[in-house]
């Protein structure tokens, strides 16, 4: 079933809906809800297979389903459709305005229902792609003030990091963060690079998503064995490396791969003298679990994130 | 007079990356005035050239206090201003939400960070500032409120109207807050127009300046507004939303007084004119911010008043 969860007019012809699919069980229901949010960025696309991989997926086998299932795939339909990853016309980034205001501007109206809407969950899931300029492995951001009540739901969710950060005051104004104060658990997934869909991941997050359903006891159909996920606690784990000097980014190390110290990730280069400007090299051992995509760089621009370790990350299943 | 690159980064492709800073007198730190930090300032960098120009008259005729230095930053970033971006132009992102930055981070955390790090030691500062909601502002000084903003300073300016804002999640990364933070008293200088030149608001926004200078002695003989200014808290401004979404026609200017219940704005249908929203105002008072949208999306704050 198709709801609207908030509806308004645009100045010409056109009404700017948010929608939600519902599915609910056939019997046995538990009471138990579960969300699917993505497209809060226009410009991320990763949660467009998952969402409907997740429908297909429980659709297909609609008996084993005793809880209720909302897919919200397009928090921002009109930055989908127009490759913009903010709000269009109000150059606003739309998880900077949770949990928005019924009396409020518009945006900030569509906030506030889709925060009504989605609070009371068992479990919300918002899933995110990163950027245009950085591709990540499947992970799951969590802040630190959230951490006890999220991390047992999210080493459910098949993802290869678990990543709890620090509190930082402009990240109040985020869904995740406005759901998690109101008591409903909600985790944040980075996964995959901007207006790509990396087929692979969002096949990797489909299983998570249904084996924590299986967890939360809504779900008793099949569900993939979920891989034990990387947990960076401390601040000092990770490692961010920036550019030194703008060029065109070149990769040499692959995404995901165990780097030694002083390891190569890549090479600035620079075309129009035929020269490497900059030779990108690991300062610690660890996980390469962020890499540079987009590659014009310019001197600070993050090359790479490393998740400081002794050994290689092998995913036990 | 003197001009020094304050922060510059090297581009594959494009010119040097250099932000300019214009220093008067010497000694002290007595203020910092910064023009425009988004691409589409361009009110702002006219309005700092007009300062320049006219502090540098002002130097050579001994007119500033021994003992006070001024420093002067038209713009934080030409390189979007010269690609009409209001943003950095590869990541999109906004260097007045990085502050007080951060010399191994990102770009424009780079960026703000060499910028902060000239600015926050002296005891005044004044951004150029924009705002996001476009449209007319009556002119006026604002300050965040910190816990450390010292509001009695802001009627030196001599505009009509001082406010207060109360601050938010997403104000503690710009300059303003930090400056505050860092104990400038930062105040933030809103003449009329972003993106286009208005030479009476240039011309006001530059009298403001140096009417604050002369009252916080660092101008000899200067000029001084006589104005007194009222005092506004933000949250008292009361707002005159559009309900609907249309075509938004306008019969009232700002600095206007507007009865209760006189008619604003009509909100016409795009198709066919017929009047979807007449938007009277809710109370007397005067017109403190009119939008100059064409268009309006529904539920948009299309004017402020002051009670
Ligand atoms: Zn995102």
């Amino acid at each position: 079933m198709i709801k609207t969860v908030a509806a308004v007019e645009l100045p010409v012809d056109e009404i700017l809906q948010i929608r939600k699919k519902r599915i609910e069980p056939k019997q046995g229901n538990t009471g138990k809800r579960i969300s699917i949010v993505t497209g809060i960025h226009g410009d991320e696309l990763e949660g467009q297979y998952v969402c409907h991989q997740v429908i297909r997926r429980i659709e297909s086998e609609i008996n084993n389903l005793t809880g209720i299932v909302d897919v919200y795939p397009a928090m921002n339909p009109l930055g989908i459709d127009s490759v913009t990853r903010g709000i269009p016309g109000f150059d606003l980034d739309m998880n900077r305005i949770f949990p928005g205001n019924s009396d409020g501007t518009m945006t900030e109206y569509i906030a506030s229902e889709i925060i009504r809407d989605l609070e009371g969950s068992d479990l919300c899931i918002d899933i995110h792609a990163s950027n245009i300029y950085l591709t990540e492995i499947p992970q799951i951001r969590i802040n630190e003030l959230h951490q006890d009540k999220l991390l047992s739901l999210a080493k459910y969710l098949n993802v290869d990091l678990v990543w709890i950060h620090s509190n930082a005051t402009v990240l109040e104004s985020t869904l995740a963060y406005s759901l998690n104060s109101r008591n409903t658990p909600t985790l944040v997934v980075e996964m995959g690079v901007g207006m790509r869909i990396t087929k692979e991941y969002g096949d990797q997050l489909t299983e998570g998503i249904l084996q924590v359903m299986k967890e939360l006891g809504m779900w008793k159909g099949a569900a993939g064995p979920v891989r034990r996920p990387m947990i960076s606690r401390a601040v000092d784990e990770v490692e961010f490396v920036n550019a030194p000097k703008a060029g065109i980014f070149v990769q040499t190390a692959s995404h995901g791969q165990y780097l030694h110290r002083g390891e190569e990730i890549g090479q600035i280069i620079d075309p129009l003298e035929g020269k490497v400007r900059a030779r990108i090299r690991s300062e610690a051992g660890g996980v390469l679990f962020t890499i540079r995509e987009y590659p014009v760089v310019d001197e600070g621009s993050l090359i790479a994130r490393i998740l400081k370790r002794e050994e290689p990350y092998v995913p036990a299943l | 007079m003197t001009k020094e690159i304050l922060y510059k980064i090297d581009s594959l492709y494009r010119d040097q990356f250099r932000v300019t800073g214009y220093t008067f007198g010497e000694g002290e730190k007595a203020l910092c005035v910064v023009g425009s930090i988004r691409g589409n300032e361009i009110q702002q960098i006219y309005t700092c050239a007009h300062l320049i120009r006219t502090l540098k008259k002002l130097e050579e005729e001994g007119k500033i206090v021994p003992g006070k230095q001024i420093l002067v930053i038209p713009s934080c970033n030409p390189y979007s201003m010269n690609i009409e971006k209001r943003f950095w132009p590869t990541d999109n992102t906004d260097i007045n939400r990085m502050f007080p930055g951060y010399d191994m981070g990102e770009t424009t955390q780079r960026i703000a960070a060499g910028i902060f790090d000239r600015v926050k030691d002296y005891a005044n500062g004044i951004q150029l500032a924009s705002f996001y909601m476009p449209g007319e502002f009556m002119p006026h000084v604002r300050m965040m409120q910190t816990g450390f903003e010292n509001i009695e300073l802001a009627k030196e300016f001599g505009l009509p109207y001082v406010v207060r804002r109360h601050t938010r999640p997403y104000d503690t990364t710009t300059l303003n807050y930090n400056w505050q933070i860092w104990e400038t008293n930062a105040f933030s200088l809103y003449t009329t127009g972003t993106d286009h030149i208005d030479r009476e608001g240039a011309q006001l926004g530059l009298e403001a300046i140096l009417s604050f200078m002369t009252r916080r002695g660092m101008l000899k003989d200067g000029f001084v507004n006589r104005l007194e200014s009222q005092v506004v808290e933000d949250v008292d401004l009361v707002t005159a939303r559009a309900g609907k979404a249309g075509i938004f026609e306008r019969y009232v200017r700002t600095g206007q007084t507007v009865q209760k219940g006189q008619l604003l704005a009509c909100i016409l249908s795009p198709y066919d004119g017929e009047a979807l929203e007449e938007i009277m105002a809710p109370v007397k008072g005067t017109v403190f911010f009119a939008s100059d949208q064409p268009l309006t999306y529904s539920s948009t704050a299309v004017f402020k008043l002051i009670p």
